[in-house]
């Protein structure tokens, strides 16, 4: 087409929609993150209560005991919506899908030391279901959390847990040779084995807790912040000895997001915190109590698979993640 | 290593997805699962669950990225383009007005809510098909917002979508619609959104409604419309296998089904005749009718559907046979009522002229020339008289479907349909039989709803005055609402068009 | 009892093959264009094999892509490595 007026009768009229020019001044264009994250959720004049759960509005600030005057403040330091979530999500597996190719090509797991690979098997295959439980718990954030910021970065974080629960499943079947026994017996270990049943009674544990604020305190950032390092952090680096590189190249995606996702996970807890002493009381006290079961829980895992050093590695990141959440403010 | 084994599709997919999830032993089922069995739904075995299509979150990821990639590369070509000016008029945009402020909102809702079932069903197969939909709805409010938010810039009605959704009496209509769907127990939500929404009817708002986009230049409506589309299909299949996995499980479940089908498809029916008046009479240059969409994907499609179902003992929806007979008409009711309340409302509506009748008539050889031509004739010599017909009076509402009373008897075109129920002492009004039956069967939810007029009789929408009303609303008096004739929008289209002509006269 | 399944596509360039491909191994299929979009109704049953797409792409095709031209359909789905597959039963 073409159209030859005046530039001045193509001025825009508006800059972007009233809610955001609200928050950020009628006079700039908004940036994609901030259209698509702010004030998309309804917050009033709803037709029926929930059958299900008749003392709450469908959606309700009181789902959870954190207050906030503001729920648009916990801007994902990522700026994801769904566009940018997949296309880096996507970038991050085609790094991944290559590695798969080049250690099946070579069978380069067959380099990895015996023994070494039965004990992956042990720690590994398992943390599928511990992902599975870390997925239902972040669309529980996503159903019950208070505005559109919050909620579409937990589900983005879901998301992620189910396709790490797939990743490790892939893990399973490239050992296997596609069989799926090794999923099987990983399966049976999570259910069964004594060094396994602290974590999977906390995550359990987890699943009826209603406060969802309390939820993502738990999961990504006390469960989440002893069980990833611990896994595929510091056994990871146990497998160097043992020639077990292909598996460290096989799980960097679960490296990658975990340094990722946390950014998120520390944004979201220190805007709850700065808010008021209230908050930072019961976050302090959500987060002691999870972290102290999830360090519990982590020991017989560690135990049995560095031995004796189990238990300084556990401290070690107990530690680590201490000094993180002191950084957020959370009070000892 | 052992020889690697090669796996198809459907075995790749059953292993990295079914076993993730487990019987819980340290917390009770029924305190880790609390809202799945209230509705009277029962499931012997969720194993038995049929994903239809076996997407893996790696190939979701891939995927999407890609139609992603796609999508942005059209929306910044659209703006830096200028691509608004590439429709075929600016009365057309007064669709994507309804569509960002009526169906955007529940996009989002369905998001929030896909992730309620995805957490709180037993079974994983339902489940992640559940979040995958949940991430697709988000995807869908995101990218309309984004498409739309260059259509903000110029023209009017787009610019507080969200805070009009909650309060604007006819966005009550899509909000109230929703909000039954997200109180009701999981498995009546899959029924009534993914089978008789999505499944059902969703082709009726997408296909011919993108489509007409197409027609009419509007490259951004197609773009996200046509994109969205191909997650809808992932849905669709998701709303089927519910339907069918619910009544394989038990033959109790039947009843309670065909309940929850007769009721979703004539609340998403009363709901899309929004939709037939954006089609009828919003789109400058048409795709195909109404009716015509009703027969292909209801009369035509539908029947296949239910002819399938059959096996089940599912007989079709009830009162299908009244949406036949309304087909002709529910259009051009629905036409009259917006331009009779355009004065409050975020769109214009304006005088169809003679080309616009003569199609309709075309179209519609049975009712336009007998019932809806007069009355259009009617408000234009009132228009040109300086007398532009708009109603003061406040509708009376149904308390259902909440659009204003006008539909009329199915077997009576001049006679406006009147239903009433009585509960503790009040009445209650109902546009249909449709209507009346649902309310009767839960009473106690439907006395909850928020209906506008009554709302605003009872003082709770910004003021006595229909100004203090609109205000609240967040409409901007004289650009957002009133008819199309005269609005700033028709100022600077015409501007535009006029700058147009020269250049074509230049070249 | 025939009753038509249906499968629409965008009309665009990575979905022509497949509509080719569709029209080949359905004689049955009758194809209506509508302004960018293009519906294919099949009584019955109607079948997409990889193998007919990929030849015509020069590449191996992965039924998975349909999900990029896709724009609604009706009928039950099956699909799997080779074909996918709309059918009443």
């Amino acid at each position: 087409m073409n159209i030859d007026i005046q530039g001045l009768t193509l001025e825009p009229r508006r800059q972007t929609y009233s809610h955001i020019a609200r928050r950020f001044g009628a006079d700039r264009p908004a940036s994609r993150y901030e259209e698509a994250s702010y004030d998309v959720q309804a917050t009033t004049n709803f037709h029926h209560r929930p059958l299900y759960q008749p003392e709450f509005q469908i959606f309700d600030p009181r789902r959870t005991k954190i207050v906030m005057a503001d729920w648009y403040k916990f801007r994902d330091p990522r700026q994801l919506y769904y566009g940018t979530y997949n296309m880096s999500r996507a970038a991050m597996l085609q790094a991944i899908d290559k590695n798969f190719d080049f250690i099946e090509e070579r069978a380069m797991l067959a380099n990895v030391e015996p023994a070494w690979l039965e004990k992956v098997k042990e720690y590994l295959i398992p943390m599928r279901h511990y992902e599975w439980g870390a997925n239902a718990n972040n669309q529980l954030i996503t159903d019950w959390g208070y505005g559109t910021q919050i909620t579409s970065a937990s589900a983005f974080c879901g998301a992620d847990r189910l396709g790490m629960a797939q990743i490790i499943s892939r893990i399973g079947l490239a050992i296997d040779g596609n069989t799926g026994d090794t999923l099987q017996a990983g399966r049976n270990l999570w259910l069964n084995a004594s060094y396994w049943q602290g974590v999977r009674k906390m995550v359990e544990d987890s699943f009826v807790e209603a406060d969802w604020f309390q939820t993502l305190v738990a999961q990504d950032l006390a469960m989440d912040g002893v069980m990833h390092p611990l896994v595929f952090a510091r056994f990871d680096a146990e497998g160097q000895k043992h020639n077990g590189v292909p598996l460290s190249m096989l799980s960097e995606f679960m490296s990658e997001w975990y340094a990722d996702n946390a950014r998120w996970v520390d944004a979201v807890v220190k805007t709850a915190i700065a808010e008021s002493d209230a908050n930072a009381q019961l976050v302090s006290a959500w987060f002691a109590a999870w972290a102290g079961r999830a360090a519990e829980a982590a020991r017989p895992l560690a135990e049995h698979v560095l031995g004796a050093a189990g238990k300084s590695a556990v401290e070690e990141i107990a530690d680590k993640l201490m000094t993180r959440a002191a950084g957020l403010g959370i009070k000892a | 290593m052992p020889a690697t084994k090669k796996l198809g599709l459907k075995q790749k997919y059953a292993l990295m997805t079914r076993g993730l999830d487990w019987e819980t032993t340290y917390q009770p089922m029924e305190k880790v699962f609390p809202y799945d069995q209230f509705e009277g739904i029962k499931v012997k075995n969720w194993d038995a669950w049929e994903d239809p299509f076996r997407l893996t979150m790696d190939a979701y990821w891939k995927i999407q990225a890609e139609k992603e990639r796609k999508l942005y590369a059209v929306i910044d070509s659209i703006s830096q383009n200028n691509a608004q000016l590439g429709i075929t008029d600016a009365r057309y945009i007064n669709a994507v007005k309804i569509f960002i402020q009526g169906v955007t909102p529940l996009e989002y809702q369905a998001h929030r809510h896909f992730a309620h079932v995805a957490r709180h069903l037993r079974g994983v197969g339902p489940r992640i098909a559940a979040q995958m939909q949940s991430l697709d709805e988000l995807r869908h409010a995101q990218t309309q917002i984004h498409t739309i938010s260059h259509y903000n810039k110029f023209f009017d009605g787009m610019h507080d979508w969200q805070h009009m959704h909650d309060r604007v009496w006819y966005l009550s209509v899509p909000k109230s619609f929703f909000d039954d769907a997200v109180t009701a127990g999981p498995f009546e939500f899959l029924t009534a959104i993914s089978f008789s929404f999505e499944y059902v009817l969703t082709n009726l708002l997408f296909v011919p409604f993108m489509s007409g986009a197409a027609y009419n230049g509007d490259l951004a409506t197609v773009t996200f419309g046509f994109s969205a589309q191909s997650d809808e299909s992932r849905h669709m299949t998701l709303g089927l296998e519910v339907v069918k996995f619910i009544l394989e499980q038990d033959e109790a479940n039947l009843p309670i089904v065909q309940r929850w089908i007769d009721k979703w498809f004539w609340r998403g029916y009363r709901l899309l005749s929004l939709v037939g008046m954006m089609m009828d009479y919003m789109l400058p240059k048409k795709v195909m009718s109404w009716a015509e969409a009703w027969e292909m994907y209801y009369e035509e499609q539908g029947g296949a559907l239910f002819a399938d179902l059959g096996r089940y003992g599912i007989r079709p929806p009830k009162h299908e046979d009244v949406a036949r007979k309304e087909k002709d008409r529910i259009s051009h009711e629905v036409w009259a009522i917006f331009y009779n309340y355009t004065h409050a409302a975020a769109f214009h509506t304006w005088d169809i002229d003679d080309e616009h009748m003569r199609w309709l008539s075309e179209k519609y050889p049975k009712t336009f020339d007998q019932l809806y031509r007069p009355r259009l004739l009617m408000w234009r010599d009132m228009a040109r008289a300086g007398k532009r017909f708009y109603n003061n009076a406040l509708p009376q509402l149904c308390n259902l479907c909440q659009i204003p009373m006008a539909f009329t008897e199915p077997d009576d075109p001049t006679t406006i349909c009147f239903r009433s129920s009585e509960l503790g002492g009040d009445r209650y009004h109902f546009c249909s039989d449709g209507c009346k039956e649902i309310f009767d069967q839960e009473p106690e939810k439907f006395v909850q709803s928020w209906l506008p007029v009554h709302q605003i009789f009872q003082g709770n929408c910004g003021g006595a005055s229909v100004e203090d009303v609109l205000k609240w609303y967040h409409l901007n008096l004289g650009a957002d609402n009133l008819d199309y004739a005269g609005s700033p929008e028709q100022k600077m289209w015409d501007q535009w068009m006029a700058g147009r002509h020269v250049a074509q006269a230049a070249e | 009892m025939t009753q038509n399944v249906s499968i629409t596509l965008q009309n665009t360039p990575d979905a022509r093959p497949i509509t080719e491909a569709i029209s080949e191994d359905n004689p049955k299929a009758v194809v209506a264009n509508y302004p960018s979009m293009i519906k294919i109704d099949c009584p019955n049953r109607l079948v997409i094999r990889a193998d007919s797409v990929s030849k015509k792409i020069g590449r191996a095709w992965d039924t998975q892509e349909i999900h990029l031209s896709l724009i609604t359909l009706s009928g039950n789905i099956d699909e799997d490595e080779g074909q996918f597959v709309l059918a009443w039963k």
